[in-house]
């Protein structure tokens, strides 16, 4: 036989989310209430999936011929993916009427595309790389468009698609690359072979490629000029996706295929690596500042963060790697608290997304206000919640690496960065309310920012124990 | 090297001659007298009138979408069927199973393009 | 005959060069992608180049991923298209510019 039963258990959260999009996609087509349907059904997938992971974090093997690896880091990364998902779909329940998006494929195309993030996640070859960012992008895209009578949407999309699929060209010509001078695609292979090829400009060049590519997907400052229309045109449940589950992914491929590489005594990528990440901090922070529209604004940051976290890439040691993961665990739950709110003022037809329609929030929702806060501190990196220690990790890691300067930039921007997020919260607290809209309820949004709230205070709580964790994989 | 390609170019060389000679001497040697009809456009006995740049409807782009998908995916199927008695040996059925849960997965988007009324044509 | 490596690596460095060109100077968006399919081929041909002078057949399966993989994101692409088509009747990605760009 071709698997083995041990092979069987390891790949388990795969096939459950696999087998049910096959399902998902039987409801949609026999069902005439896949609408009210699937979203449950996408949640007990995701959970089951995601609990499965990190029950089995500490068994680590690989699988399917030497392709996937599973247990410890892509483990992992899997229940952030999971978690992330069944978040925005629990958020979707209600918000997706208010958008007016109305389709079971949405749900199977979140699916898809977490599977596409779990391949990355585990790739141990260069073929998994390619299939999971390829599965996650093309889902992606039609996510983005999912309302296709909004022009908005359309915009978006096309935006996304176009940049989205030049991005992958360049990931393609790199790997055709890297697999010209290493006579492999698989990332074993390659990393044995790479100091003997330290100086080979074949291999230099597409390992360049590949992470130019990459840097589309994550979101550094070059390649950045998708992202805020992005997040503008799709619908805000989907871009917290966008931003949290994507980049995630991206950073977990990059970890997967070249943290060995950077790990290494020659670290020709740190120029290139600090140079887009200082860019980013700073120009994502700074245009931050200027802007009115809080996905927008929230776009930005987000480009900002993709630069905090590139600086444990740069680092290239064990501390930036799991800094990293720490950073992106942190950052998908409070990234989606933060959209999920949004969503939840969001009115019907996208309106109130202006920052004035926060003014006065304290008094309409005082609930709302309080966790917006705990979302803003946490972003903006205040030390008692996850988003401080995401950073510390980070910064460490850069000052054990010889690179302190980097750190310092960080630190600077950190600062510059807590002017806009810090705003959002003098709005609620402190302005009056100017426009008289009702927020509707929606119990499903609200348990969903309430679980994304509880997971940033427990990231808050027990960092120590969790990057202990993470770290013991790494050795 | 070079010498190697004289045939062809012997080849292209006589062709574009004939071409010539054959085009030009019908004009030189055959009888001329033209009508209106005779100069007009041929389209099948069509009259041509309206624009050149007619608009295909987009219906077609989506059953050729469609069509070039599953064409594509047969592409991973050709290797298999040419490795299958090698395979079959070495591993056993696992060989047949995988390429039949690939044909499903494909078979189950083949429904549902059909149920969602990607082939219909109103 | 024996063409040298150097030949088809130029020739698809020059394709994935007019690729990214194509992307960056044109203006309507089948174009660009058409482009970007350019920059995919330039890839396949690079890879099937080194299978066939390393002897190993990874390559040219990886050109049936790429394959597969762009005549999917080719439909999601076009549909998006039409999709902005028949909203805005125009394919000229400048003036798609509702969202500042």
């Amino acid at each position: 036989m071709l698997y083995s039963i041990e092979e069987f258990y390891s790949i388990l959260p795969f096939i459950i989310l696999s087998t049910g999009i096959l399902i998902s996609v039987l409801i949609e087509m026999y069902s005439s209430k896949s609408e009210k349907i699937l979203p449950w059904f996408s949640i007990i997938i995701f959970s089951a999936a995601g609990f499965y992971s990190l029950l089995t974090v500490n068994s680590m093997s690989v699988i399917m011929q030497g392709m996937l690896q599973t247990g410890g880091i892509p483990n992992i990364f899997h229940f952030v993916f999971n978690f992330g998902a069944a978040i925005t779909c629990l958020l979707s329940v209600d918000y997706i009427k208010k958008y007016g998006a109305f389709f079971g494929e949405y749900y199977i195309l979140i699916q898809i595309s977490v599977l596409g993030m779990m391949c990355m996640a585990g790739a141990k070859d260069l073929f998994m790389i390619f299939i999971g960012l390829e599965v996650m992008s093309v889902s992606f895209y039609a996510l983005a468009g999912m309302n296709r009578k909004r022009l908005n949407a359309n915009e978006a999309s096309l935006k996304y698609f176009l940049l989205g699929a030049f991005a992958t060209g360049f990931v393609v010509y790199g790997i055709a690359l890297i697999y010209g001078a290493a006579h492999s695609t698989s990332i074993d292979v390659i990393t044995a072979s790479f100091p003997a090829m330290s100086g080979n400009v074949i291999f230099l060049a597409g390992v360049l490629l590949f992470l130019i590519g990459f840097s589309f997907k994550i979101a550094a400052f070059p390649f950045h000029m998708w992202v805020p229309d992005v997040y503008q045109g799709s619908a805000t449940t989907i871009a917290g996706l966008f931003s949290t589950g994507g980049k995630a992914a991206a950073f977990s491929a990059i970890i997967a295929s070249l943290a060995p590489l950077f790990a290494g005594s020659v670290h020709v990528f740190m120029p290139y690596l600090a140079v887009i990440s200082v860019l980013s901090m700073l120009f994502g922070s700074i245009v931050a500042i200027s802007q009115n529209n809080i996905k927008r604004m929230l776009a930005y940051s987000s480009i900002a963060h993709a630069g905090y976290m590139i600086i444990g890439l740069a680092a290239g040691n064990h501390a930036g790697i799991a800094g990293i993961v720490f950073y992106l665990t942190a950052y998908t739950f409070m990234n989606l608290g933060a959209f999920g709110i949004v969503s939840l003022i969001e009115g019907n037809g996208e309106t109130n997304l202006d920052l004035n329609s926060y003014a006065g929030l304290s008094e309409k929702n005082p609930m709302l206000a309080l966790l917006l806060s705990v979302f803003m501190f946490a972003l903006a990196g205040l030390p008692p919640f996850a988003g401080f220690f995401g950073k510390y990790y980070v910064f460490i890691s850069a000052v054990k690496g010889n690179i302190t300067w980097l750190a310092i930039v960080g630190v600077i921007s950190s600062a510059i960065s807590v002017y806009f997020y810090i705003r959002i919260v003098v709005l609620m607290y402190f302005r009056d309310s100017q426009s008289g809209f009702t927020i509707k309820n929606s119990s499903a949004g609200m348990l969903a920012v309430i679980i994304s709230f509880m997971l940033v205070i427990l990231l808050g709580i027990i960092p120590g124990s969790v990057i202990n964790l993470i770290s013991s994989f790494l050795n | 090297m070079i010498e190697q390609y004289i045939p062809v170019f012997l080849v292209i060389a006589f062709a574009i001659v004939f071409a010539v000679l054959v085009v030009f001497s019908s004009k030189l040697l055959g009888p001329q007298r033209p009508t209106p009809e005779k100069l007009s456009t041929y389209e099948s006995g069509m009259k041509p009138v309206g624009s050149t740049h007619e608009r295909v409807s987009v219906k077609y782009y989506l059953v050729a979408m469609l069509f070039i998908i599953f064409d594509l995916e047969v592409i991973f199927v050709y290797p298999w069927a040419v490795k299958f008695r090698i395979l079959y040996n070495e591993i056993g059925t696992s060989v047949f199973v995988s390429m039949l849960i690939f044909l499903i997965v494909l078979e189950l988007g083949y429904l549902y393009v059909y149920k969602k009324g990607g082939f219909k044509w109103e | 005959m024996h063409v040298p490596i150097e030949y088809f690596l130029v020739l698809s460095a020059f394709m994935f060069i007019t690729g990214v060109a194509g992307v960056l100077t044109r203006r309507n968006a089948i174009v660009i992608f058409m482009s970007v399919e350019l920059m995919l081929n330039s890839a396949n041909l690079t890879l099937v180049t080194f299978s066939s002078y390393i002897g190993n057949p990874v390559g040219q399966l990886f050109v049936f991923f790429v394959m597969t993989v762009a005549a999917a994101e080719a439909a999601v692409g076009l549909a998006i298209i039409i999709a902005l088509f028949r909203n805005k009747q125009t394919m000229n990605v400048d003036e798609i510019n509702i969202l500042k760009w």
